[in-house]
């Protein structure tokens, strides 16, 4: 009575809730007992009988020996197909964590060896005066810092207008153009930046030579992609609507577009921007072969060989003759790091605060099947 | 009544464009166009500078195994190794990344499935340098035992076959890092993918009895096939392209091995980045030549991966 009675109240729901992992008693004990027997099994196998050694393959042989294990006392339980679920249910789970603690190591790896080397004058001094001999807290990032700055400010200068009026034209969806556009556009995002560096130093510094403008020129190639799909997927999303009322109160499409269109996704697109941003503060290879690298203090950026965070951070420890230098390198490294998680974060406030959504892949779920 | 009708003229109702549009409709198509301009640009520009080259040294340019300070210059090793060094990361990104991929979708609640996305866009954004510099230094320690076991065990094997001792600044170790370079972008879009699988079909599965798993192997892995097909190969022209990392950590070579874990290896990019600074003439030409090749190859690898996501069923609609 009271069970039929229970189910017919009971909310319908999408997905039928199955075996939670580590749910009931015995899955706990199955899941302890492998990870221990198989523990016991690796450390015998791996570490005393095989002359092999390092924390990263016994780690692997465990994982490994763990699932067959639980595979094994699932089955004795429940039978292979259970068996089977629940060892790539708990497959998928590590994997997922393991991509998580591994990018948590290689934050914390920089943080930690950055902060080793970290002092004020890192960012007021050059390297115009230091050697491979000076201790690793002679000499600093400044002229590299205002590179970045000018080299990335050019390109944002060239691409954003370029990129948002690319979006416009590409999310108004009309004409021939617009296949080829949107073709190419997917196409340039898998340009590799050294070829974009190969390219401006085959249009450019060959005949002017290396100077900031080029390698602003450079990034702008690769923020461009970057810049024009986001802001595309996020003009598309303005209702239209919104669209419909300014044209029904008489403005011209520029009117509309300028004042309605673009200030109602206005968060959505600076978060387009601060991607593209953070592509082009981080990028070494097209800088290789346009800003080229420099050791002092270069303010000019339509003018000589500069440096940048990326290229001094580049240089550094490719030398990496002596600790010093490396320590250096770790020390730009975490400087560039935190650039990009400053506007990575900033990114993603801008987006929250965005009043259209922006598109969350799983909102799919109900309108699965229907292309748009 | 009458008195206003007649003061007030009926607004007038324009159909065509007026000329503030068609200057701004302009400006639009005019930008639109400048992008296809700038990618022909840059094919072209590469064309002209690599044309030099390729008539001095032919078809041979892309299977001589030399690279000598004058020419001739050849880039057969340089282009096994780039290949060599793209499929190894695939091979390790592909797996992990699917995994990732229906960890979001299926297994994780939503708080910690929007946690999960957020890290992986920060694995995207975070630049190949932190990746080049955390993998030779922190990385490389910890993998070359791993190389020295699989040599030592699987070494009837020909690809974990060493000669010699040497196990750092190999293809297998410079693959692990991309590997972890492209997972972002095979894991959004394989996300994507199954996110889009048929509900009715999953509950149907479920109905029937089957296990979860049984429900990603039924269902949902077999509809998102052109997404992962078309993912994997995107995945695969990034890391084509990958520069620093491969700079950072492989020892350059010109000569082609099958054995992966030994040191030694090299890219196309890995080789314009560290010879473009002093090269001089026909050096600058061939470098050109490489640059091209890598181009084109980037290009065709990432339109194909494109049409496939977007011809398959999975596929249509899903922004790449």
């Amino acid at each position: 009575m009271t069970l039929i009675e229970d189910t017919s109240t009971r909310p319908v729901r999408s997905l039928p809730s199955p075996r939670r992992l580590g749910g009931g008693r015995t899955e706990r004990w199955v899941l302890l007992l492998s990870a221990a027997s198989s523990f016991a099994l690796v450390w015998v196998a791996y570490e005393n009988l095989t002359p092999a050694s390092g924390i990263v393959g016994f780690v692997l042989c465990w994982i490994v020996a763990f699932l067959a294990m639980v595979w094994l006392a699932e089955r004795e339980l429940h039978g292979s197909t259970a068996a089977t679920d629940r060892t790539m249910g708990l497959l998928i789970v590590l994997v997922g964590a393991a991509v998580v603690a591994t990018l948590a190591t290689i934050l914390g790896t920089v943080v930690v060896q950055g902060l080793k080397a970290m002092h004020l004058t890192f960012f007021s001094t050059t390297m115009a005066k230091t050697g491979p001999l000076s201790k690793a807290t002679d000499g600093g990032a400044l002229h590299s810092i205002i590179g970045t700055f000018e080299q990335v400010g050019i390109a944002t200068t060239i691409s954003v207008p370029l990129s948002l009026a690319t979006a416009v034209f590409l999310s108004e969806g009309r004409g021939r153009l617009v296949r080829p556009v949107r073709t190419v556009v997917d196409a340039m995002s898998g340009v590799p930046s050294i070829v974009a560096g190969l390219f401006i130093y085959a249009a450019w510094v060959l005949r002017f030579g290396f100077s900031g403008l080029a390698a602003g020129f450079a990034l702008s190639i690769l923020m461009l992609p970057t810049v024009t799909r986001t802001s595309e997927e996020v003009l598309r999303l303005v209702p239209s609507g919104l669209k419909e009322a300014g044209f029904a109160l008489g403005s011209p499409r520029w009117r509309t577009t300028l004042f309605v269109v673009l200030p109602t996704a206005r968060s959505g697109l600076v978060t387009a921007i601060l991607l593209g941003v953070a592509r082009a503060v981080g990028d070494t290879a097209a800088l290789i072969a346009t800003a080229a690298g420099f050791d002092s203090l270069n303010l000019n950026p339509f003018h000589g060989q500069q440096d940048s965070l990326p290229l001094f951070v580049y240089k550094q420890i490719r030398i990496g003759l002596v600790d010093s230098q490396t320590q250096r390198a770790w020390t730009g490294a975490l400087v560039l790091l935190g650039i990009v998680l400053v506007l990575f974060v900033l990114a993603r406030i801008a987006s929250s605060g965005q009043k259209v959504r922006l598109p969350r892949r799983r909102r799919s779920r109900s309108t699965q099947g229907a292309p748009e | 009544m009458t008195t206003t009708s007649s003061t007030v003229e009926p607004r007038l109702l324009l159909s065509a464009p007026t000329r503030g549009d068609r200057v701004f409709r302009g400006v639009l198509s005019g930008s639109a166009s400048l992008t296809m301009v700038i990618l022909a640009l840059i094919g072209l520009y590469l064309l002209s500078g690599a044309l030099p080259e390729l008539r001095a040294d032919g078809l041979s340019f892309f299977t001589s195994l030399r690279w000598t300070e004058l020419g001739p210059f050849g880039i057969g090793a340089v282009l096994y190794w780039t290949v060599v060094i793209a499929l190894i990361s695939l091979f390790i990104a592909l797996p992990v990344s699917l995994a990732l991929a229906l960890a979001i979708t299926q297994y994780a609640s939503a708080r910690v499935a929007a946690v999960l996305t957020i890290l992986i866009d920060l694995l995207a954004a975070l630049p190949s340098l932190i990746f080049g510099i955390w993998g030779l230094i922190f990385l490389q320690p910890r993998l070359v035992p791993v190389s020295e076991w699989l040599s030592q065990h699987l070494s009837f094997i020909p690809i974990f076959n060493v000669h010699g001792t040497n196990f750092k600044s190999s293809a297998f170790i410079a693959g692990v890092v991309s590997s972890l370079m492209i997972m972002p972008i095979i894991t959004s879009i394989a996300r994507e993918v199954f996110s889009r699988s048929p509900q009715g079909e999953v509950e149907a599965a479920y109905a029937l009895g089957a296990t979860r798993w049984s429900v990603i192997k039924t269902v949902i892995l077999p509809f998102g096939r052109g997404g992962i097909v078309g993912g994997a190969m995107l995945g695969l022209g990034r890391a084509l392209g990958e520069t620093i990392v491969v700079v950072l950590i492989v020892s350059p070579t010109f000569l082609i091995s099958p054995r992966i874990l030994e040191s030694g290896a090299n890219s196309v990019a890995a080789l314009i980045a560290l010879r473009i600074g002093e090269a001089h003439g026909i050096a600058v030409n061939a470098l050109m030549a490489a640059g091209l090749t890598l181009f084109v190859v980037t290009l065709l690898v990432n339109m194909i991966a494109s049409a496939i996501v977007s011809r398959s069923r999975s596929g249509a609609g899903v922004e790449l």
